[in-house]
């Protein structure tokens, strides 16, 4: 609700300032990714004026099309890709600056899963699992016994030995998931890791994601172009549009009060199934009966007594035409669509005085159109 | 056919065995490291070495595209310098290797390249060197293509090895060419070629088998 000076619509913002913490556990410090030209290709601006971090044992989403750097971001976290300026410090160490063998090392300790899971197909699931351990000179006995424990952990322990094309796309993503942790990693990169999985099996991935974060208190950065995804799991959002931080800040805020038209239209995707059908269709933008505003509430409780008093104190027959809430973020997100009476002369002095009166509450509120 | 004649194809067989399957071990020695090689060092890849991979791309190609009958007799002294002789099924090791070599390189490289770059960049996450990478990740994903190529490389050798006859290489091929045409003994051609296409099917269907039996991408689903 805090309608800070410097989130102007389509200004890049700066809402962490990187160096003032240091105990973050991601911190972008200015950073910029360019590729050069190549064989006639023009060279490309992926990201500039990069500048966040991220709360270590948070689970932060970072969202934006096609496009718009998400890729180049994460694999600057895992030193996959080096900034062209400016620092990318992960768990206080300086990654962009390590190489050979010293990036190996650090790498160790940052796990990553994919859309497309990346599963050897020559080697079983708990072979899978074990490859980062032999990577990093395990013990045959230890890798044994570590891999026995993740397969558990992500509740697949009876396909020990089962080839990844004898898994579903859950299953795979589980020992995706398994795989990544086996280092014991401080931080796991999922790069739209659910983008390839119906709805359902999405849920319980994101669902063992929301455990591992809990349990092992590893920080989560979750790249992904679905807000529902964002909405579901993460505590801090971070939306990325042609290479800038347009937006970012806590879910629940970013939610309920979108600043940047990228944001709004991640949001209209996502809440655009929350109007029912047979009122969605009903509504116009001709003037009707009613006008039909939309009311977002947070916090506990959120909207119960909203429009009791709001019927009271305006004196006004407000219809409720739809409801519901909403966990985001940790948060209760309500939302309310109102039917505000349109005077038989067409006045819309009753309209008027809500959104007035709702913005003094400091909710906000949109006009939809019209129902008949 | 007197037992003379079938002798002789019984030895000549065994000399084509002997060149083909050192050939093809040797071939596999040289060709498999070069071939992953050209696969993994082109710019901005594991080993990148642009200008190293086009220079070996280049006499890769040069070899392959010498005809092999021409490349025999050009490297003799060569052959020399390495079996001793330039006579014999030993000496006639030392083209066919030469012709195996980038032959296999070529389809290993192919092989290779056919493994999804996710996998290499899902390694290289977890801290994984470019060799670990070679040896946990790209050769054994590769495998089922690896052995197939193998075969083909088997199945070509015993081509090749029918010219090695102008050396005094001997094998099937020179015993049809020398019997069943310089002497007009259909039957020693036919014969010849029967051992060969067994030869040929046989390897086929074990490297088939082989690869069949390590490709775990398409298993029960």
């Amino acid at each position: 609700m805090n309608a800070h000076p410097s989130l102007l619509i389509g200004e890049p913002v700066k809402i962490q300032d990187g160096s003032a913490q240091p105990h973050a556990m991601v911190r972008f410090e200015t950073v910029a990714k360019t590729y050069p030209a190549y064989r006639g290709k023009p060279g490309v601006v992926a990201l500039q004026g990069i500048d966040f971090s991220i709360a270590r044992g948070s689970i932060t989403g970072v969202i934006g099309r096609s496009g718009a750097g998400k890729s180049s971001l994460v694999r600057l976290i895992n030193g996959l890709e080096k900034p062209s300026t400016g620092r990318v410090v992960v768990d206080n160490r300086d990654i962009s600056a390590l190489t050979g063998r010293e990036l190996r090392l650090a790498q160790r300790s940052i796990g990553m899963i994919f859309q497309h899971f990346n599963l050897l197909s020559s080697r079983t699931a708990a072979d899978n699992i074990a490859l980062p351990l032999e990577i990093a000179g395990w013990s045959k006995a230890d890798i044994k016994a570590r891999v026995t424990e993740l397969l558990a952990l992500v509740g697949i322990a009876d396909k020990h030995d089962r080839y990844p094309s004898e898994l579903s796309g859950g299953q795979k993503q589980r020992v995706g998931i398994a795989r990544a942790l086996a280092t014991r990693p401080s931080v796991l990169l999922s790069d739209e890791a659910t983008s390839a999985l119906d709805p359902q099996t999405t849920r319980a991935i994101l669902d063992l994601l929301a455990n591992i974060n809990r349990e092992l208190g590893v920080t989560i950065v979750l790249i992904t172009h679905e807000m529902s995804v964002v909405r579901q799991l993460a505590r801090d959002v971070v939306v990325l549009d042609a290479g800038r931080v347009v937006e970012s800040g806590h879910v629940a805020d970013i939610f309920t009060h979108p600043k940047h038209p990228i944001t709004q239209s991640f949001l209209a995707e996502a809440s655009g199934d929350s109007l029912p059908v047979s009122l969605a269709s009903r509504i116009v933008q001709e003037p009707g009966s009613h006008a039909v505003i939309r009311v977002q509430v947070r916090g506990a409780g959120a909207g119960d007594t909203l429009i009791a008093r709001l019927a009271r104190e305006l004196g006004l027959d407000v219809s409720l035409l739809s409801a519901r809430i909403d966990e985001i973020g940790g948060q209760h997100v309500g939302s309310l669509v109102l039917g505000i009476p349109v005077s038989d002369s067409g006045g819309e002095g009753a309209t008027t005085r809500t959104l007035a009166w709702l913005s003094q509450y400091q909710v906000s509120a949109e006009r939809l159109g019209y129902v008949a | 056919m007197s037992p003379e004649l079938i002798n002789l194809i019984i030895q000549a067989t065994f000399e084509t065995l002997f060149m083909v399957g050192i050939a093809a071990a040797l071939g596999t020695l040289f060709g498999l490291p070069l071939g992953v090689f050209l696969a993994t060092s082109r710019k901005g890849e594991l080993f990148a070495a642009p200008a190293v991979n086009a220079a070996l791309g280049m006499v890769v190609n040069a070899t392959r595209s010498t005809p092999f009958i021409i490349l025999v007799v050009a490297i003799i002294p060569f052959t020399r310098l390495i079996a001793g002789t330039s006579i014999g099924s030993t000496a006639a090791i030392v083209p066919l290797t030469i012709a195996s070599t980038p032959f296999i390189a070529r389809l290993v490289e192919a092989a290779i390249r056919e493994v999804d770059g996710g996998l290499i960049e899902t390694a290289s996450s977890f801290g994984a060197s470019p060799i670990q990478i070679v040896f946990k990740v790209l050769i054994p994903e590769a495998l089922p293509g690896l052995l197939l190529a193998l075969t083909l490389a088997v199945v070509s050798l015993l081509g090749y090895s029918a010219m090695v006859g102008a050396v005094g290489g001997g094998g099937l091929g020179d015993l049809g060419i020398r019997y069943g045409y310089q002497r007009f003994m259909p039957e020693m051609m036919l014969a010849v070629v029967v051992v060969l296409i067994a030869l040929v099917q046989l390897v086929q269907s074990a490297g088939d088998y082989l690869a069949r039996r390590v490709n775990r991408r398409l298993r029960h689903r």
